[in-house]
């Protein structure tokens, strides 16, 4: 499928900043399942800097943006043709070990509902099924809902109250899959909205565990299914925050507004 | 009854490299000492260092005090200490590269990667990025015990930040000072030559992207550390500026220092700071010590940092085990330097070797550090050993097991006169285009009568190290 993605995040300060630091993660990187054709990243009055790919294979780059300033759009552009590779992660170079996603981390810590989760995979011979089987259980025990959950939600919260987003679903799935032994991360990227329209927002995360003999597969909990290829694939990390598209800081205190527009396409070839 | 090998007294006899000092204390009267005492005193304070030893913990701006009476070796037993020191240097680089990289020793088996790659020390961030020079830590403390003349043993290393080279400095200093005769009686090393070994070794590692003489700065957390007049002793001495994460800003592909000429480009920075706090956008997000945007620069090779993050993987407790491992590995060598045996409580069989062991060993806490947290079997009660053995089975994995060493003495100014203190020794060697150590280190000395532990934080005091000429 060809997609293009048209992503503008605009931040707006109430009074100006003396300057803004942001680490990119926005740039995905070509494999078997996705071919960037067309990709163009720019930060209004930013200063480009260092571009290179970490071990985990993905695009970084530096930006700054010198103050005065009260307003800085980032502005995402480009064209990917996917492939439906059933999740399977192929022909992505990386380094690390996947045994460096086996670390919690704060928000991916599990609790006693996730424990149980991970329970019902003990003795599973085939890291495959049990995968699938933990990526099931959390999409059943927390309710797709927006608004329902922040930013800062951990796991164990989002279970507690059943309900959450994109984000939640991923950290469960890890903390469940981590505690059984897969290693597993967390995934940031867009998707494109099915025909019907469901709400799900354009810019996605899912998680992608490890499976010996296979590689690293995508489970997106939150809508019950593998990658395929409306999906495209930003970056990896070991939590929401690890694997953020933008993270950023401004020097100088302001109080942030913020304002996202997603669309991903599919264009009729 | 252990027997402790006392460097300068053996069998009766003044080892040779002792000679002249044993004339010059017996040349000194009991009052010319106190005064000497009282003398040195007031010029450590006049200075101003007062910190503790890194990581030791206690009061930061207490003074550590120092044993007038000096620690020696002889040209033969450096040189082969030296050797040591060095190779162990190399290969702790070599294994840092490679886990970074493409994890041989893993691959082959001689270390478990679970060690490695769930280590909270091992930062994912700079997997497949080789540092300038393929250097990791550029600093290397390598902390050092005696047993017996040819015996010595590794306690740990440090791939950080080691701290404590100003105290070499400063106690030769002092002691060059007080006693200028000793120094024209005897044919002592120089270890005066650290600050600019160290610069040359932190220039040599210059980014890619420096095409000129390279800036080196020292970036500290702030005069409220502990070792902040360390900090500020090392920059004063290479001649670079010593600055804090507000001094420092990215743009572009560079790091730059705010100065009163407007920015200056920075080139090398040989940071104080843990990696934890380094920069916000990469790791602990509400860091205010950091530099937004370093690591980016870092990995886009804009600007070297030493030692590299991530380096820490290398001196975890665990890992320490591996050691001896790698140099075979790496460089295809014995190890001229041994290791303390260490039995692991997170292993079935060496937790019951160590709890049916207890009275005879030092139990430490895997993580822990400073002479805290640890038992040292023959020093204690049975009712400490059995308030330890309830914390070793209640959390096995959290600690490690080692023989009781037989420390070396040095005999020590106490008040009675002179007497035997065990000692230990921290040299550090500088790592970068080339390998080097200056001929000394930090001995600290157990000031405690029979104490083992050395840490200034439970007694310890420091001496003046002598490597003498051939």
């Amino acid at each position: 499928m060809l997609l293009t993605v048209d992503h503008v995040t605009r931040y707006r300060y109430d009074r100006p900043v003396r300057g803004l630091v942001q680490s990119h993660r926005l740039t995905p990187a070509s494999n078997d399942g996705q071919k960037v054709l067309e990709w163009n990243v720019t930060v209004s009055d930013g200063i480009p800097g260092g571009t290179f790919r970490d071990g985990a294979g993905d695009c970084l780059k530096g930006w700054t943006v010198p103050g005065p300033v009260s307003e800085v759009s980032v502005t995402v552009t480009g064209r990917v043709e996917t492939r439906d590779m059933a999740g399977v992660l192929r022909g992505h170079r990386e380094w690390t070990p996947p045994d460096c996603y086996l670390q919690d981390t704060l928000p991916t810590r599990v609790d006693a509902a996730l424990v149980e989760i991970a329970e019902t995979v003990r003795g599973f011979a085939d890291a495959l099924d049990a995968a699938h089987r933990l990526s099931a259980l959390v999409g059943q025990a927390i309710a797709y809902t927006p608004g329902a959950t922040q930013s800062q939600t951990t796991a164990s919260e989002a279970m507690t109250q059943k309900q959450g987003v994109c984000q939640d679903h991923a950290h469960a799935l890890l903390a469940a899959a981590r505690h059984a032994g897969l290693p597993g991360r967390y995934v940031s990227g867009y998707l494109l909205a099915d025909a019907e329209g469901a709400a799900h927002d354009a810019a996605h995360a899912w998680a992608e565990i490890w499976v010996q003999g296979l590689g690293w597969v995508g489970f997106d909990a939150a809508n019950a299914c593998c990658p395929d290829d409306r999906y495209i694939r930003l970056g990896s990390g070991l939590d929401a925050q690890d694997a953020a598209p933008i993270r950023g800081t401004t020097r100088g205190p302001g109080v942030e507004h913020l304002d996202v527009v997603v669309a991903v396409q599919a264009v009729q070839q | 009854m252990t027997t402790y090998f006392n460097e300068m007294f053996d069998a009766g006899k003044v080892r040779a490299p002792y000679a002249r000092l044993e004339d010059w204390t017996k040349a000194m009267p009991a009052e010319l000492r106190e005064m000497k005492q009282a003398e040195a005193e007031a010029l450590f304070r006049r200075i101003g260092i007062t910190f503790a030893v890194y990581g030791e913990g206690g009061d930061p701006d207490r003074l550590i005090p120092f044993d007038m009476f000096p620690r020696v070796f002889t040209a033969l037993e450096w040189a082969r200490l030296e050797r040591g020191i060095k190779q162990r240097a190399k290969a702790l680089n070599a294994f840092l590269v490679d886990v970074y990289g493409r994890g041989e020793i893993v691959r082959a088996g001689r270390i478990p990667g679970r060690l490695v790659y769930q280590n909270a020390a091992f930062e994912k961030a700079v997997v497949g990025f080789i540092p300038p020079k393929g250097v990791y830590s550029h600093i290397v403390g390598i902390d050092l015990v005696r047993t017996g003349p040819d015996d010595f043993f590794v306690l740990e290393d440090n791939c950080r930040t080691p701290s404590g080279v100003s105290y070499m400095l400063e106690n030769r200093e002092i002691m060059m000072r007080m006693f200028p005769d000793l120094f024209r009686e005897n044919r002592i090393e120089p270890v005066d030559s650290y600050p600019e070994k160290l610069r040359r070794t932190l220039a040599s590692v210059a980014p890619a992207k420096c095409h000129h003489e390279p800036t080196v700065v020292i970036l500290t957390p702030g005069h409220f550390n502990s070792a902040y007049y360390e900090h500020s002793f090392l920059a004063d001495l290479m001649g670079v500026e010593l600055v804090e994460g507000q001094d420092l800003f990215v743009e572009g592909e560079f790091v730059w220092m705010r100065t009163t000429e407007g920015p200056k480009r920075v080139d090398v920075i040989y940071r104080r700071i843990d990696d934890a706090y380094i920069d916000p956008l990469c790791f602990r997000p509400d860091s205010m010590l950091g530099i937004p945007g370093l690591m980016d620069v870092y990995r886009s090779g804009g600007v070297s940092i030493c030692s590299a993050p991530g380096a820490g993987v290398a001196d975890d407790k665990a890992v320490y085990t591996y050691v001896p491992d790698m140099i075979r590995f790496y460089l295809g060598e014995e190890p001229i330097l041994k290791n303390v045996p260490t039995w692991q409580c997170a292993k079935g069989d060496d937790c019951k070797y160590v709890l049916e062991h207890l009275g005879e060993l030092v139990v430490k806490e895997v993580h822990g550090s400073g002479g805290y947290g640890m038992l040292v079997g023959p020093k204690s009660t049975k009712e400490q050993i059995e308030a330890f053995r309830a914390r070793v089975v209640a959390d096995p994995s959290n600690y490690i097991a080692q023989p009781t060493l037989a420390l070396s003495t040095t005999p020590t100014f106490v008040d009675e006169g002179i007497a035997p203190r065990h000692v230990d020794l921290r040299p550090y060697c500088l790592v970068g285009e080339r390998v080097e150590l200056v001929p000394g280190g930090l001995t600290r000395v157990a000031l405690k009568e029979g104490s083992l532990v050395v840490n200034s934080s439970q007694g310890g005091g420091v001496k003046d190290t002598w490597v003498l000429a051939e």
